[in-house]
C-alpha cells in the first residue's frame, strides 16, 4: 500500500484506532471471560445502539451532534412517568409511551430547531447549554407540579412524606413496562443466528428474482450469510457466544432504523438534508428553505432519541427520574465519535461500531481499574475522562482536517 | 403574441436610506439578446441584479420604485426563487456548487425528479424516493448543450475551475421554461480558451431564444459577444449603445465619465524624478477577494504613486503583501535595502507604515483613547513611549500626551481631547488618528489603503489635503490605494492601474478616461491603440 495513503488513513482513523487498542488492553488486564464480555456488550448494545443513530440525519443535515438529544430523553421520561401513573403495562404501556413520546419530543425539537436556526455554526455547544437549561424546566416539572398540582396515584411514585416524583421510577411492578420489548421474543445466539441469516437470504433471493440487486453482490450475501452459520459451528466460537440471549425484537427494531437512515438519504428531503449540510448558501439559492429542512433534522432526531430513551429504560427496568437523561447526549455523541464518525459525516457503520468499542470499554474498565490499581473506581473515572476525551479529540481533529484543506487549496 | 422584449426594468430607483443607490435606469432585452451590462464598482450592477432576482435585501430596505415588465407583462418578484419559477436564471461568480454532490445532483438541486413511495403516499412528497436514472438523463443532455463530455456522475469536488463553470451554466439550461440568464463576471476564473468557448456556449444559448444579462468589466469579451451594451455610472444610466455603433474607446470612455472637478485642487507639479524608494518585483499575494499575481513596480522618492483599479482585482493585496499581513511571495526592496516579506512586525521596523482600509478591524481600538491609538503601533514594535522600572514596564504618559496633541494639531483631528475614546470620532477624524498613529512610527515611507472609503465628502478632502501636506512638506514618500479614479487623480503624480491580479500601466493623471477605462478592463492602452493602427 502507499505508504502516504497509509498514513492518511491513520490519521483519519485514530479516535477510532486508539479505541480498538484500548478495549483490546482493557480486555486482557481486566480477566473477564470472552463469554461475559459479549454477553454484556450484547445487552448494552440493544440498549443503546436506536439512541447512537438517532445522531446521523443531524450530523448529515450540517448540525454537528445533536446534543439536544437529552432533551428527547427527557420527553420520553415524562411518558413513561405518566404510563406508570395510569397503570398500562407490558408492551401497551411501551406502545403507549413511544406515542406519546412522539409529539412531545416532536414540539421539544421543533423548538430546539428554531433556537439553533438563530446559531448556526455553534449548534453543538448549544445544544449542550439547551440540554442543562431543559434540565431545570425538567426538575421544577417534576418536583413541583407532578405530585403536587397534578397528584399522582400510583403507589411509589412521589417522595414519602414530602411532594415531587420519587428519585427512581420503578418499570418492574405489575404497572411498569420493564423489558417489554426485550421479553417479546428472546432467542439464543445460534438460533438468533440462523434466523438472521435465513430472513437475509430469503430477501436477497427475492430482490435477486426481482433484478433489484446485482447478481454477484447477492451470491456474495448468500456465501457471507453460509459461511457465519459455518462458522458458529467451531465449538470455540460457539463457546464465546455462549451466554447470549438476544431480545429480537430490539435489534430488528435498530435495524429498521438503520434502513430508515439509508432509505430517506434517497428521498427528496434526504438531498435537501446533504445539500444544507454541505453548504447552506448553495441550498438557500437553489431554493431550498434551509431553516424548515434544519428543524426537521432536529425534530426526527429528537423524536428518534426519545425512543431510544424508552428502549434503554425498558431494558434496565427503572430509571434515576432526576438522572437517566443528564448524560445521554454526552455518551451518544463520543460513542458515534469512537466509530469514526465526524461532526460532519456519519454513517449506520460508524454509528453501530462506534458504540461496540465505547461500550466494550465501559464493560472492560471497571475491572481492568481494579486490577491495574486496586480499585474499580479508577476505571468508572477513566470511561467518564475518555468519553469527554474523545469528544475533545474529535473537535480538534475536525479544525485540524479544515486548515489543513485550506492550506492544500493554497499550495 | 410575444413581447418585443423579454425583460423590461423601467425607471428602477433604489434608495438606501439616504443614499440613492439607482436612480431611474431603465434596461430593455429582447428574446435571443446577449445585452452586456457595464460600470465600475458602486455603479449599480448589483443592486440592478438584486432588484431584478427580489433578493431579500431589497425588499427588507423598502423596496423600490419603477417597473419590471417579463414578456410585457408587470411582475412583482418576491424572491430569488420566485424569479426561478418566472424564468429568470442566474450562473454565480462564485459557484452555487456542493462539492460533495455529483455533477447530477448539483444540476437536480431542488428540482429533483421522484418517484412516489409507500412512505410517500402518507407523508407527502418530499419523502419521494430520487429518480435517479431520470435525473442523469437530463444532465446528461444539459452537458452536452454546454459542450461538455464530462460523466454526469462525476464528483464536482476536484472539478477544475473552468468544468465548474460550465456545469452551473447546464444546470441554468435544465430548468424549463428559463428566458432570461444572468452571467455574473463569468470569465473571471477561466483560461483563454475557456472564455471563447464560453461566449461560443453563450451565443448558441442566445440562438435558441433565451436572453442573456452578461455582466463583466472585460470590454473585448463584450465586444465579442454582446449584441447590445448599457453602461451604468453612479447609479445613473450612462448610455445604451448597439454593437455597431460603438467601440472599445468608447465604451471605456462612457464607464469611467467625468466625475465633476476634482476632489481637492493641488498644484500640478513635475513627476518628481529622486532615487528608488522602493522597488517590487513579482509581488504575489494571498489576499482572499484581493489576489495579487505577479506585480513589478518602482516608487519614486517624494512620489504619490495612486494604485486604482476596480473592486476584487488585487489593488488592495499590494499594500496588504508589501506589509505581509497576507502570505506573501516576491522580493521587495526598501531604499536599496532588501526587506524581508513575511513578518509584519519586520515590515513595521523597516520603516514603512500602513493605514489599512480596514479602519474598523485592524486600523483602530475603537475603545482606547486617541493617545493611546495613537501610540500603539510605536510602542508595541519600536518600544518606544515606554518607562521602564527594573523588570516593568510602564507607559510613558508624558511623552504619549505631548505627541498626541502636537499630531491633533498638525493633522487638525476635530476632539475634546486626546482621551476621547476613537470610537466616538467622525469616520474622517478616525482616519486621521489612524495616519498620526502611522506617523508616529516615524516612517519613511507610507501606504495609505482607501484613505476615503465611508466618510463624507467635506472629511474626505481634509483627509487628502493632509497626505499631500505631509508629502510636499515633510517629503513623505505615499503610496495611496482607491477606488475612487477622481481622487487618484486629484492628487497623485502616477496613477497605476491594477486588473486580475496584474499592474496594466501606470497612468499620468491627466491621461484620458478612455485610457483609464481600457486599463481597468486589462488592456494596455498603448497597446490597443497599436493593434488598432494595425488595423486601420
Amino acid at each position: 500500500m502507499d505508504k502516504k495513503n497509509f498514513k492518511e488513513i491513520l490519521r483519519n482513523n485514530a479516535v477510532t484506532i486508539m479505541f480498538i487498542f484500548l478495549c483490546l488492553g482493557g480486555m486482557m488486564v481486566s480477566g473477564q471471560t470472552t463469554a461475559y464480555v459479549v454477553y454484556e456488550l450484547f445487552g448494552r448494545l440493544a440498549r443503546n445502539a436506536f439512541l447512537v443513530l438517532a445522531l446521523i440525519i443531524p450530523i448529515v443535515a450540517g448540525m454537528g451532534i445533536n446534543f439536544a438529544v437529552t432533551i428527547g430523553a427527557m420527553a420520553a421520561q415524562i411518558a413513561a412517568l405518566w404510563v406508570v401513573e395510569w397503570g398500562i403495562s407490558g408492551v401497551q404501556g411501551f406502545v403507549t409511551a413511544a406515542l406519546m413520546t412522539v409529539p412531545l419530543a416532536a414540539f421539544f425539537g421543533f423548538l430546539i430547531g428554531k433556537l439553533l436556526n438563530k446559531m448556526k455554526g455553534q449548534e453543538m455547544i448549544g445544544g449542550m447549554i439547551l440540554g442543562y437549561f431543559a434540565n431545570g424546566l425538567y426538575q421544577l416539572l417534576f418536583l413541583f407540579i407532578f405530585g403536587n398540582l397534578i397528584p399522582l396515584k400510583a403507589p411509589g411514585l412521589v417522595i414519602m412524606g414530602s411532594t415531587g416524583v420519587a428519585n427512581t421510577i420503578d418499570l418492574s411492578t405489575d404497572r411498569g413496562f420493564k423489558y417489554a420489548l426485550d421479553g417479546l421474543w428472546k432467542l439464543p445466539f445460534g438460533q438468533a443466528l440462523y434466523v438472521v441469516c435465513a430472513i437475509v437470504a430469503v430477501i436477497t433471493v427475492v430482490l435477486m428474482l426481482f433484478k433489484k440487486v446485482k447478481p454477484v453482490k447477492g451470491v456474495v450475501t448468500l456465501a457471507a450469510a453460509a459461511a457465519l452459520c459455518a462458522l458458529y459451528q467451531i465449538p470455540a466460537v460457539e463457546e464465546i457466544f455462549s451466554m447470549v440471549n438476544v431480545p429480537m425484537v430490539t435489534f430488528g427494531v435498530v435495524a429498521l432504523l438503520c434502513l430508515f437512515n439509508v432509505g430517506i438519504m434517497k428521498t427528496r428531503l434526504g438531498q435537501q438534508f446533504r445539500a444544507v449540510g454541505q453548504n447552506r448558501t448553495v441550498a438557500n439559492a437553489a431554493g431550498i428553505n434551509v431553516d424548515k429542512v434544519r428543524v426537521i433534522a432536529i425534530v426526527i432526531s429528537t423524536v428518534l432519541a426519545g425512543w431510544g430513551q424508552l428502549i434503554f429504560v425498558q431494558n434496565m427496568g427503572s430509571f434515576q427520574t432526576y438522572g437517566a437523561h443528564e448524560q445521554v447526549g454526552l455518551y451518544a455523541g463520543a460513542a458515534i465519535l469512537v466509530g469514526g464518525a465526524s461532526i460532519r459525516r456519519a454513517t449506520n457503520k460508524q454509528a453501530l461500531l462506534g458504540c461496540i468499542l465505547f461500550h466494550l470499554l465501559f464493560i472492560v474498565a471497571p475491572s481492568a481499574g481494579k486490577n491495574l490499581f486496586g480499585d474499580a473506581a479508577i476505571g468508572e473515572y477513566f470511561r467518564v475522562f475518555v468519553s469527554y476525551g474523545v469528544i475533545a479529540m474529535a473537535l480538534v481533529m475536525h479544525a485540524w482536517g479544515s486548515t489543513g484543506k485550506k492550506k492544500s487549496l493554497k499550495g | 403574441m410575444a413581447a418585443e422584449y423579454i425583460l423590461e426594468m423601467r425607471d428602477i430607483t433604489k434608495r438606501y436610506g439616504e443614499n440613492t443607490v439607482l436612480s431611474g435606469v431603465s434596461l430593455k432585452i429582447r428574446p435571443g439578446e446577449i445585452h452586456a451590462l457595464l460600470g465600475e464598482n458602486g455603479a449599480g450592477k448589483s443592486t440592478l441584479m438584486n432588484v431584478l432576482f427580489g433578493m431579500p435585501v431589497i425588499h427588507a430596505t423598502g423596496g423600490f420604485d419603477g417597473e419590471v415588465l417579463v414578456d410585457g407583462q408587470a411582475t412583482h418578484i418576491a424572491s430569488p426563487h420566485d424569479a426561478m419559477n418566472k424564468g429568470i436564471g442566474m450562473v454565480h461568480q462564485e459557484f452555487m456548487l456542493l462539492p460533495g454532490f455529483s455533477i447530477t445532483e448539483n444540476i437536480k438541486l431542488n428540482r429533483e425528479i421522484t418517484r412516489p413511495n409507500f412512505v410517500s403516499r402518507m407523508l407527502g412528497k418530499s419523502m419521494e424516493t430520487l429518480d435517479m436514472g431520470a435525473m442523469s438523463h437530463d444532465a446528461r443532455s444539459a452537458l452536452d448543450s454546454v459542450g461538455m463530455s464530462i460523466d454526469e456522475y462525476t464528483r464536482v469536488a476536484g472539478l477544475p475551475v473552468g468544468y465548474m463553470q460550465f456545469v452551473e451554466i447546464a444546470r441554468e439550461i435544465d430548468k424549463s421554461g428559463v428566458k432570461l440568464l444572468v452571467f455574473d463576471e463569468p470569465t473571471a476564473v477561466l483560461t483563454e480558451s475557456e472564455a471563447t468557448q464560453l461566449i461560443s456556449v453563450m451565443k448558441e444559448i442566445a440562438s435558441k431564444g433565451i436572453a442573456i444579462i452578461f455582466i463583466t468589466h472585460r470590454l473585448d469579451e463584450v465586444m465579442a459577444a454582446a449584441d447590445s451594451i448599457t453602461i451604468l455610472r453612479d447609479g445613473k444610466l450612462a448610455a445604451t449603445r448597439a454593437i455597431a455603433e460603438t467601440s472599445i474607446v468608447d465604451l471605456a470612455e462612457l464607464m469611467i465619465g467625468r466625475k465633476g472637478e476634482g476632489v481637492v485642487s493641488v498644484k500640478s507639479r513635475p513627476v518628481p524624478q529622486g532615487k528608488t524608494a522602493m522597488k517590487v518585483r513579482d509581488l504575489v499575494v494571498d489576499m482572499p477577494g484581493e489576489e495579487v499575481n505577479g506585480v513589478s513596480f518602482d516608487v519614486v522618492e517624494g512620489e504619490i504613486l495612486g494604485i486604482g483599479g476596480l473592486a476584487g482585482q488585487g489593488k488592495i493585496g499590494i499594500p496588504n503583501g508589501v506589509m505581509s499581513l497576507y502570505p506573501v511571495e516576491g522580493s521587495v526592496e526598501l531604499f536599496g535595502e532588501p526587506l524581508k516579506l513575511g513578518s509584519a512586525g519586520d515590515a513595521l521596523r523597516s520603516g514603512i507604515a500602513m493605514v489599512s482600509e480596514d479602519r474598523k478591524g485592524v486600523g483602530l481600538l475603537l475603545d482606547q483613547s486617541i493617545e493611546d491609538n495613537i501610540v500603539f503601533n510605536a510602542m508595541q514594535i519600536k518600544g518606544e513611549y515606554l518607562v521602564k522600572f527594573g523588570p516593568f514596564t510602564n507607559k510613558n504618559d508624558r511623552e504619549i500626551r505631548a505627541i498626541a496633541e502636537k499630531m491633533i494639531k498638525d493633522l487638525d483631528i476635530r476632539c475634546f481631547g486626546p482621551t476621547q475614546h476613537a470610537g466616538t470620532l467622525s469616520g474622517g477624524n478616525q482616519q486621521k488618528v489612524c495616519i498620526a498613529r502611522a506617523l508616529a512610527m516615524n516612517p519613511k515611507f507610507l501606504f495609505v489603503s482607501e484613505p476615503t472609503r465611508g466618510i463624507d465628502i467635506g472629511a474626505k478632502s481634509l483627509v487628502l489635503e493632509t497626505l499631500v501636506k505631509l508629502n510636499r512638506e515633510h517629503g513623505m514618500t505615499i503610496v495611496m490605494v482607491s477606488s475612487e479614479l477622481q481622487e487618484l487623480r486629484s492628487i497623485c503624480d502616477r496613477i497605476a492601474i491594477v486588473s486580475e491580479g496584474k499592474l496594466i500601466d501606470i497612468l499620468a493623471p491627466n491621461a484620458s478616461d478612455a485610457d483609464f477605462g481600457l486599463a481597468m478592463s486589462g488592456i494596455k492602452p498603448s497597446e490597443h491603440a497599436q493593434k488598432g493602427a494595425d488595423e486601420a
